[in-house]
């Protein structure tokens, strides 16, 4: 597991209060993770943090799963 | 239009001097203080050092991680306290119409803490806008009542009350008053507050509203005394189950009390300062011994605001004399906050339960921490100091007033067929 995606895994488990286990690539936040809106919202911000970016509002639209986080904070942070 | 009837039938309570009902009233009844040093935030600057808090509170292991971080402390109390009158009131809500059981709550303030830090998070960083999603729905005042009804399925009238420190006992007045009108079966009452952190007691110490007798805490919320130098700040809930008294027949309820009047006014006088001649408190009391049907001849007890304030005391006193008159005398009077610390938005609701549980036990619970008399007050009157009192008690009357001006006063009796 790349660097990214082992601290994005460990945003989601403290944020939702998911086993590790459930914290797969196709993982939905809100069917699968238990997410509403708000915890959604949180994760995005949790991950702009973390990773020292800024998720424009119709990116963060289009990031659903684990996966789809993690390849786009791989594609979006620098090195 | 006739009033219907309306009982107690559940408790539950989350104090700085216990964590049950049970735990709180035993507490009440030995005099024992809640106050001690902060432990929850670091207080050397401060000019006041200690607090009652709540102890051995786990909101984790009552909530789970996840929920608990989503709630401020004002929600986590209240959800706790609601939980055991719930379970005390032998509540099933699948055998009941959840549509007519509503949930008024009081709050002075609401989520304070949750307020103070992410306006600090704010102000670290470079002026971007980075608020958490939670930061409003955690904070409003309003909030706690919505969790109750969530977790409980509840679909009938739902707010939140905020009169200061009346708050709750506006709550109770709101929920007896839609009961007695046949607008709902159940209402889940009472209030809860938590603010003993820098905001709240940097906020109150600029004031110069809180005790300040860092080097003997268990001793300075001495309501009535004449080195009384302010009051302890407090935090906790308390929750009342007030039913619609055939409703509670019908399901076999246990009955505490019954609730029988409630009144209100206001001060007109200052934002702060309470009138100095008690006019507002006096028209309160009056006007809940009114709408209960009642005269001073029949009340025992009065819960008094009581702060431990030295401007706050004298007006309850003299507004007393003025509502009372000679049976000023043969009343016991007492400040339960002498142990509890001031609960603000929660007093209400934790000192209805010092009342209605006064009936139910025929004991007053004390004012204690009392050394030194105040010639101000007639020494003939019974402020049940330093040790509960037996005496059998059928109308207990119990008082709250807040910044503001604001006066609720609510009478509960002995429950008679």
């Amino acid at each position: 597991m790349s660097d990214i995606a082992s601290r994005v895994k460990a945003i989601i488990v403290e944020k939702l209060g998911v086993d590790e286990s459930e914290v797969t690539p196709e993982a939905s936040f809100t069917n699968d993770l238990g997410a509403d809106s708000l915890d959604t919202v949180e994760l995005i911000m949790e991950f702009e943090k973390e990773f020292n970016v800024a998720i424009p509002d119709d990116q963060a639209e289009t990031i659903g799963t684990v996966g789809q986080a993690v390849a786009y904070l791989e594609k979006n942070v620098k090195a | 239009m006739e009033f219907k009837r309306v009982v107690v039938t559940g408790l539950g309570a989350l104090t700085p001097i216990g964590n049950t009902v049970a735990e709180y009233w035993n507490g009440l009844i030995n005099g024992v203080s809640g106050a001690a040093f902060i432990k929850s935030f670091d207080v050397e600057k401060f000019k006041t050092k200690f607090a009652c808090e709540v102890k051995n509170f786990d909101a984790d292991g009552f909530l789970g991680r996840k929920d608990a971080r989503k709630l401020d402390p004002f929600v986590q109390y209240a959800l706790f306290s609601t939980e055991e009158a719930v379970k005390d009131a032998g509540l099933d809500f699948e055998k009941l119409d959840t549509s007519r059981i509503g949930v008024i709550w009081g709050s002075g303030i609401g989520g304070l803490k949750t307020f103070l830090d992410e306006v600090v998070n704010f102000a670290k960083g470079d002026g971007t806008p980075k608020f958490n999603p939670f930061f409003i729905p955690k904070m409003i005042a309003d909030i706690a009542p919505g969790h109750i009804s969530i977790k409980y399925g509840l679909r009938g009238p739902n707010f939140t009350t905020v009169s200061a420190c009346a708050s709750s006992n506006n709550s109770l007045i709101d929920a007896f008053n839609y009961l007695r009108l046949g607008k709902a079966n159940m209402f889940i009452t009472g209030g809860s507050e938590a603010i003993i952190n820098e905001a709240g007691i940097g906020g109150f110490n600029a004031m110069h509203a809180l005790s300040t007798r860092n080097d003997d805490p268990a001793t300075a919320s001495r309501p009535f005394d004449l080195d009384r130098d302010g009051f302890v700040a407090g935090e906790g809930a308390g929750t009342i189950i007030l039913e619609e008294l055939e409703h509670a027949k019908a399901r076999g309820a246990k009955i505490y009390a019954e609730m029988v009047g409630g009144g209100m006014s206001a001060d007109a006088y200052h934002m702060t300062a309470p009138h100095p001649e008690g006019l507002g408190a006096c028209l309160v009391m009056k006007a809940a011994l009114e709408d209960a049907g009642l005269t001073p001849a029949d009340v025992d007890y009065v819960n008094v605001h009581g702060t431990s304030t030295p401007i706050g005391d004298p007006q309850e006193v003299k507004a007393i004399t003025d509502a009372f008159g000679d049976r000023i005398y043969d009343i016991n009077i007492s400040s339960t906050k002498s142990m509890t610390g001031h609960l603000l938005g929660a007093a209400g609701a934790v000192e209805a339960i010092a009342a209605i549980l006064a009936i139910k036990n025929d004991i007053i619970p004390p004012t204690i921490n009392h050394f030194t008399d105040d010639p101000a007050f007639d020494p003939k009157i019974n402020f049940t100091f330093n040790k509960a009192q037996k005496r059998v008690v059928n109308v207990a009357q119990s008082n709250g007033f807040g910044f503001g001006g604001h006066n609720a006063s609510v009478i509960f009796r002995k429950y008679q067929d």
